[in-house]
This record gives structure tokens, C-alpha cells and sequence, in this order.
């Protein structure tokens, strides 16, 4: 990668100011910005912006994956369409609702937890005491497993027959036989749950916890020498003040929940009970072959996804608004 | 005076106890794997905290795997590969996002905050088309090149953060130099990027280490295929048969890397996630 080397500007008598208004050196640097940006916004359409429009348009085709070449357009059939008194495609497909219900309810579920939970970590990481590094290492262990080699190791201690948790909760007696927490359809959106809320809880405590760091000492000190209860602190201090960052998490976590594949696909496959929008989106285009209508529901999610974010930004920009001084 | 001691020492009991039930539930699966891949096979439908016996059989089963030594080598040399990328194309674009007031500046910002909030499923079929067009289909190339999808937008992302907080003058002397803009990258901005480079570089590594529906999807045969992909498919046989000591073995050997990497450079890690999630 090189750029033109242009002359090097003419070295003024009077220097900085006038001399970087320059219009040739701004000039220059603007056409430099560009050359810069270009290798990476090539490589962004060619993985990102060009697949997403074929993806668009492969929603509208009967393709799959077995002939991609030349496919029949087909207009809105892969979402929904009247057919000999019943109506078809991914919109009338009750296991599409399912995933989409799954799939809201996996993220809300998760991320509330997720952030409960990380700032509670976050407030404890955030307390001087002996061997803070190390209690913040240990927290940082299960962020740094990867994804699959997580729902592998809770797959095994949430084994129906040996697995290290239906052993405990028995041996403390809290339930009287073993359950298959990724089996039976009433426990596995829990197991999945768990075992998301347990890798990712790291990342909302990393991310609270840098807000806390940036908190001003001053006004816990005034609250200590007024006698407020710390809880109260909490709330009325604390909370308000590392909302920004919560909001940064929430949407990041959100945004990874509504798209989860990897956990749900390893612990309980294509199980209808646990499946998400992706895993749904996914098996259709692979293992159904059909691109088509799997690009339809890959739309859809993306839509989705789309939408989240916009209400997201904006009530969160109107929350703050208000909330704010 | 006593009862006022005896509540401190009660606040103090419950932190500490606090402190160690998450350290143990942070830690305990990690430790119970780790235990596991010692047990031999014919001890594991016995449920113990505790190892009593220990045996190496099942790394030497995995070990003995050819493809799960292809499998390692297809994800070193797939995550290196981003990572030079990613860091590459994210150096320059940074430059130009960080340092440079143009016209569109905002728009492309936004288009790259954009393309990191893609559910990766929304681009597959057309990724796989590109793929195969490209001829990259089954072969670690398509997915280094997939995987910029999500390295390269966080990349620039966190790399512009850091550019733009370098002070003004620098460059400001390197243009009084006469210094065209990429010998201000290179000879200037470079020599101070390192140690954003290392954390953006080892959290694209840590991605791309752990990809798996890409990594599922556009690979075929097992010497294709990156570790992910490989322990998840180890339990593909039947149901009832799963061989959990070899799977934990290999989930070990995944791990522990990556484990040593987060706690060496954990501070760092700390500050990267924070500059690429807080601050922008």
C-alpha cells in the first residue's frame, strides 16, 4: 500500500497555525484519508455491505444452496404467501415465532441478569481489599473461554446421569432425581440461560467497573461524613452516574443475545425449544439447503436487529435526556 | 461500642464470602473440566469434586488425532492471519478516521459501528456465495476473510480512540518536516501505537480463536476445520455415548492459551474493551 508523494509543502516563516490551514497540506491530507480508508472499506463491502444485499436478494428467489447460480425470482413467497387456502413462508411458520419468542426472551432474561450480576462483580472489584488482581483474574476466566468450550463444559455438568450439578443439588437434596437440563424443553432455555449469564457477566463487570473507576471521590466522601446508608448511595450516587456505561453494555450484550447462535447450537442443537432466530435462520440455509427462504429469515432477523438498535438509541438518548441535568 | 464492632466483623465475613462465591463459580468450571480431562473414562459416571485417579489417556487420545492437530494449526495460522489484517487495514483507516477532518468522516464511523452490529446469519448466504466465487470455499482463506467482518470494524474503531487522543504537536512537527501523512504513520504515529496495537490485535485474536458459525459453515472436512468446530463435532456421535474426557481434554488445550494471554495482559485487556465500548 503506498501513497503519492506529493512535494512537501514550502516551510513558511510564520509557522503552525497558517501553515497546517494550508489548503495544500489539507488538501493533501484529505486525499491521503482516502487512500487510507479505501483498502478497509473494500474489504468491509466485500464481507459485510455486498453479501448483506444478496442476502436481501436471495429473500426474494426460490436459491438453494445446492444451485445458487441462476435463481427464479419469486417476490415476497419466502415470507409469506396464500397457497390452496394456507398461508406459507417463514411469517406463517409457527417455529419461526417460536425462535423469535425464544429469542426475545433469551435476551431479556440474560442481559438483566448479566447486568445485575456485573454490577454487583463490578462494585466488589471496585473495593479495596487483598488480592483484588487476583479476584479480577478468576472473574476474567470465563470471558476468555471460548464460546463453545463453555457450553461443552456445562453440556457435562448438566448431564442427566453424571453431571457434577444434578450431583450437588442432590446431595443437598434441593431435587429428589437427576433432571436433563438440556433435554427436557422446560429446563434447557434455563441451562442456556446459565450458561450465557456465566460467560459474559465478566464483560458488563469489566465494562461497570471502568465507570466506577472514573467516579469522582468527592461525593462519597460528603455522603460518609452525612451519614447516608451506602445502599442509599448506591442509588442515588452511583447508579445514576454509571448509567452511560450500563447503556454501552446493555446495547453491546443485547445486540450479541439477539444474534446468539453458538451456545444454543452446541448445548441443545436444533432443539425447537431453545431455538433462536439464528439457529433457525441457520439451519434453514444449511442443512435445508434452502437459501431462499433461510435469507428471508435472515432478514428478517437482520430487520430486527436494525430496529432494536434505532428504539434503543433513541429512547436511551431521550431517557438521558430527561434524566439528565 | 460492641454490637457496632460485631456489625463491622459481619459486613467483613459477608464480603469476603461474597468475594469467594464468585471467584468459585467463576472459576469452577474451568477447574472441573481440567479435572475431568484427567479421569479415565471408566471413573466418569462416578461424580467426584475431587480427582482420585489421574491419566493422561485422553490428551494422548486427542494428540493422536491428526485432525485435531490440523485442527490447531488451521486456527493459529486463521487467527494470526486476521489479526495482521485487521491490524493493517485498522492502522491506516485510524489514521485517516483519527487525525484527518474530511467530509464523511461521521458517515463512515457510523457505516463501521453499523457493520459490527450484523448478526453474522444475516450475511450468510451471501458471504458463501463470495466465498465460493472466490474459490475459498472449505480452506482457512475464506474464513481469514470472513472474520474481518468482525475484527476489522472493532479494530478501527478502538485504533481511532487511541489515535485521537496523541497530542497535536507531533504531527504538527512532522508536517513542518515536510513529512507526507504515511511517513507520519509509520515514522511517527507507529513507534506509539504499540500497545494499542497489542490489545486491539490479541482481542481480534481472541475472536477469531473462538468463531465458530462461520468456522462451522464454511468449512467441509475435518482438515479444514479450526478447534471450535472440532470439539464441537466430537460429540456428534450418538447421544448416550459422548466421549467427555477426550472433549474436555481438547476444550483444555483450547483454553488454556488463551487463559495465560487474559491474565498476562489483563489490564490492557481492561483498558481496550473499555475504549472501544465506553468512550466511543
Amino acid at each position: 500500500m503506498s501513497t503519492p508523494v506529493t512535494e512537501s509543502a514550502p516551510i513558511p516563516a510564520r509557522p503552525l497555525p497558517a501553515h497546517y490551514r494550508s489548503t495544500k497540506v489539507r488538501r493533501q491530507r484529505v486525499r491521503a484519508a482516502w487512500y487510507f480508508l479505501t483498502p478497509m472499506l473494500v474489504t468491509l463491502s466485500m464481507v459485510a455491505g455486498w453479501p448483506l444485499l444478496r442476502t436481501l436478494y436471495f429473500s426474494f428467489t426460490d436459491a438453494s444452496l445446492s444451485d445458487m447460480g441462476d435463481p427464479l425470482f419469486i417476490g415476497l413467497e419466502n415470507y409469506l404467501v396464500y397457497d390452496n387456502g394456507r398461508w406459507f413462508g417463514v411469517l406463517a411458520d409457527p417455529t419461526w415465532w417460536q425462535a423469535v419468542w425464544n429469542t426475545a426472551y433469551f435476551s431479556v432474561v440474560s442481559v438483566s441478569l448479566e447486568v445485575v450480576f456485573g454490577v454487583i462483580v463490578a462494585l466488589i472489584l471496585n473495593a479495596e481489599f487483598k488480592g483484588r488482581t487476583l479476584v479480577r483474574a478468576a472473574v476474567l476466566i470465563p470471558w476468555a473461554i471460548p464460546t463453545i468450550v463453555s457450553a461443552q463444559m456445562w453440556a457435562w455438568m448438566l448431564n442427566d446421569q453424571f453431571g457434577i450439578i444434578n450431583h450437588l443439588l442432590m446431595t443437598f437434596g434441593i431435587i429428589a432425581s437427576p433432571i436433563a437440563w438440556t433435554a427436557d424443553a422446560s429446563y434447557s432455555m434455563w441451562a442456556v440461560i446459565m450458561v450465557d449469564v456465566w460467560k459474559t457477566t465478566p464483560f458488563v463487570a469489566l465494562l461497570v467497573l471502568a465507570a466506577l473507576q472514573m467516579l469522582p471521590k468527592d461525593c462519597y466522601e460528603a455522603a460518609e461524613v452525612d451519614g447516608i446508608h451506602p445502599v442509599r448511595v448506591f442509588f442515588k450516587v452511583t447508579l445514576p452516574l454509571i448509567t452511560p456505561a450500563l447503556m454501552v453494555a446493555v446495547i453491546f450484550r443485547l445486540l450479541d443475545a439477539l444474534r446468539v447462535f453458538d451456545v444454543i447450537y452446541v448445548l441443545t442443537s436444533n432443539s425447537t425449544s431453545t431455538m433462536s432466530m439464528s439457529v433457525y435462520a441457520r439451519q434453514q440455509l444449511v442443512e435445508f439447503q434452502d437459501v431462499g427462504y433461510g435469507s428471508a429469515a435472515s432478514t428478517l432477523l437482520f430487520l430486527i436487529i436494525a430496529l432494536a438498535t434505532v428504539a434503543y438509541l433513541y429512547l436511551g438518548r431521550k431517557q438521558l435526556q430527561l434524566g439528565g441535568e | 461500642m460492641n454490637s457496632r464492632q460485631l456489625s463491622k466483623l459481619t459486613a467483613r465475613l459477608g464480603f469476603w464470602l461474597l468475594v469467594a462465591f464468585v471467584v468459585v463459580v467463576a472459576v469452577f468450571p474451568f477447574y472441573y473440566a481440567i479435572k475431568t480431562s484427567f479421569t479415565p473414562s471408566s471413573e466418569l459416571f462416578r461424580v467426584e469434586l475431587w480427582p482420585t485417579q489421574a491419566t493422561l489417556a485422553n490428551y494422548l487420545q486427542i494428540f493422536s488425532q491428526r485432525s485435531f492437530l490440523q485442527a490447531i494449526f488451521n486456527s493459529v495460522v486463521v487467527a494470526t492471519s486476521v489479526v495482521f489484517i485487521a491490524l493493517l487495514l485498522g492502522i491506516t483507516a485510524s489514521y485517516a478516521l483519527g487525525r484527518v477532518r474530511f467530509r464523511g468522516r461521521t458517515m463512515v464511523l457510523l457505516v463501521i459501528l453499523g457493520v459490527s452490529m450484523f448478526p453474522q446469519v444475516a450475511v450468510l448466504s451471501g458471504l458463501f456465495e463470495v466465498i465460493r466465487a472466490l474459490n475459498l470455499y472449505n480452506n482457512p482463506g475464506g474464513l481469514i476473510l470472513s472474520y474481518t467482518i468482525f475484527t476489522l470494524p472493532f479494530t478501527v474503531w478502538v485504533l481511532t480512540t487511541f489515535m485521537r487522543q496523541l497530542p497535536m504537536e507531533l504531527e504538527e512537527a512532522a508536517i513542518m518536516d515536510g513529512a507526507t501523512p504515511w511517513v507520519t504513520i509509520t515514522k511517527v504515529f507507529l513507534p506509539l501505537m504499540w500497545p494499542a496495537m497489542a490489545t486491539t490485535g490479541l482481542l481480534a485474536f481472541i475472536a477469531a480463536w473462538n468463531e465458530f458459525l462461520f468456522a462451522l459453515t464454511f468449512t467441509l472436512t475435518d482438515s479444514q476445520r479450526t478447534v471450535p468446530v472440532a470439539i464441537a463435532l466430537l460429540s456428534g456421535g450418538s447421544a448416550y455415548e459422548l466421549p467427555w474426557g477426550p472433549i474436555m481434554a481438547a476444550s483444555v488445550v483450547v483454553t488454556v492459551p488463551l487463559v495465560v494471554l487474559v491474565i498476562i495482559f489483563q489490564r490492557r485487556i481492561v483498558s481496550g474493551l473499555t475504549a472501544g465500548a465506553v468512550k466511543g
